[in-house]
C-alpha cells in the first residue's frame, strides 16, 4: 500500500445524477444479477439431465407467474448488459468518448434493451401459441 | 491525472506508489475476449430459448443432444462463468476492503464458478451422450 496521500474523489452524493454514471452502475448491477442468474441456467440444465420428472418440476417453477417475472428481469438484465457491453467494447477501441456520443449511445442502449426484451417475450409467447 | 510518462519518478517508485503491477492486462484481456465471444453466443441462446419456450422434456432433451446446440451450450457456459468470475472479482476488489472477507469472497466466487461451470458442462454432456 502507498504511504503517500492519494487524491480522493469527492463523495458521490455531491454529483447530480447523469445518464452516463447511472448506466455505469447499472452495468455492474446487471452483471452481478446475471452472475446470480447463472444458477437458474445450471439448474435448468441439471434438471434436463436428470430426466423428465425433474425437468417438469423446473418447467413448472419457471413457468409460474413468479418464475416468469424472474425470467423477465433476467432477460432485461441480459440485454442491457449485452448492449451496454458492446458500448464498453467500443470505448476499449477508443470509439465514442465524446460527451455527445456517449449520451447518444447511452440512450440507444436504454431504448434497444427495452425494445428487444419486449420483442423477445412477444416472440416467446407466440412460440408457445399463447398469442 | 498527469500523464505518468512525464513524471519525475522512476518506474519502480511509480509502480510502488501508484499501481499494483500484478496481472491487470491479462485480466482485462480475458474479460474482453469472453465478452466478444458472448455476443454471438448470447444471441444464439436467446433465439434458442424463445423457440423452446414451454417445450416438453423430450423436445428440449432431443435439441440439446444434437451436436451443434450441445457444443454452443458448452461454449456459452464456459465463456459465461469465466466472464462472470472476472467481473465479480473486480466488484469484490472495489467494495470489500476487510482482508479476510475480501479473500473469502474471492475464493468463494472463483471456486463457485468452476463448480457451477463443470456441473453445467456435465449436464450437457450427459444429455448429448444419452444418459
Amino acid at each position: 500500500m502507498s504511504s503517500h496521500q492519494r487524491p480522493l474523489s469527492p463523495h458521490l452524493q455531491v454529483y447530480r445524477w447523469q445518464l452516463t454514471m447511472a448506466m455505469s452502475i447499472v452495468h455492474r448491477i446487471t452483471g452481478v444479477a446475471l452472475a446470480v442468474g447463472t444458477l437458474l441456467l445450471v439448474w435448468w440444465l441439471l434438471a434436463a439431465a436428470s430426466g423428465p420428472e425433474s425437468y417438469e418440476t423446473a418447467r413448472a417453477c419457471l413457468g409460474s407467474w413468479l418464475g416468469r417475472l424472474l425470467l423477465f428481469g433476467w432477460s432485461y438484465a441480459l440485454f442491457y448488459h449485452l448492449f451496454n457491453g458492446i458500448r464498453h467494447l467500443g470505448w476499449d477501441l477508443g470509439l465514442g468518448f465524446e460527451i455527445k456520443t456517449a449520451y447518444a449511445t447511452g440512450w440507444t442502449v436504454v431504448a434497444v434493451s427495452i425494445l428487444v426484451t419486449v420483442a423477445t417475450w412477444i416472440a416467446a409467447y407466440a412460440a408457445m401459441g399463447a398469442l | 491525472m498527469a500523464d505518468p510518462s512525464h513524471s519525475r519518478q522512476s518506474v519502480l517508485s511509480r509502480v510502488r506508489y501508484l499501481g499494483s503491477a500484478h496481472d491487470g492486462t491479462a485480466h482485462f484481456w480475458a474479460q474482453r475476449l469472453t465478452a466478444v465471444a458472448l455476443i454471438p453466443l448470447t444471441i444464439w441462446f436467446v433465439v434458442s430459448i424463445v423457440m423452446l419456450a414451454g417445450a416438453p422434456y423430450e423436445e428440449v432433451a432431443a435439441w440439446l443432444a444434437r451436436p451443434m446446440p450441445a457444443i454452443l451450450m458448452i461454449l456459452l457456459v464456459v465463456a459465461t462463468f469465466h466472464h462472470a468470475q472476472l467481473g465479480l472479482q473486480v466488484v469484490i476488489e472495489d467494495y470489500i476492503h476487510q482482508p479476510a472477507l475480501r479473500v473469502g469472497s474471492l475464493v468463494l466466487v472463483k471456486l463457485g464458478a468452476v463448480a457451477l461451470g463443470f456441473a453445467a458442462v456435465f449436464a450437457v454432456l450427459k444429455i448429448a451422450f444419452g444418459g
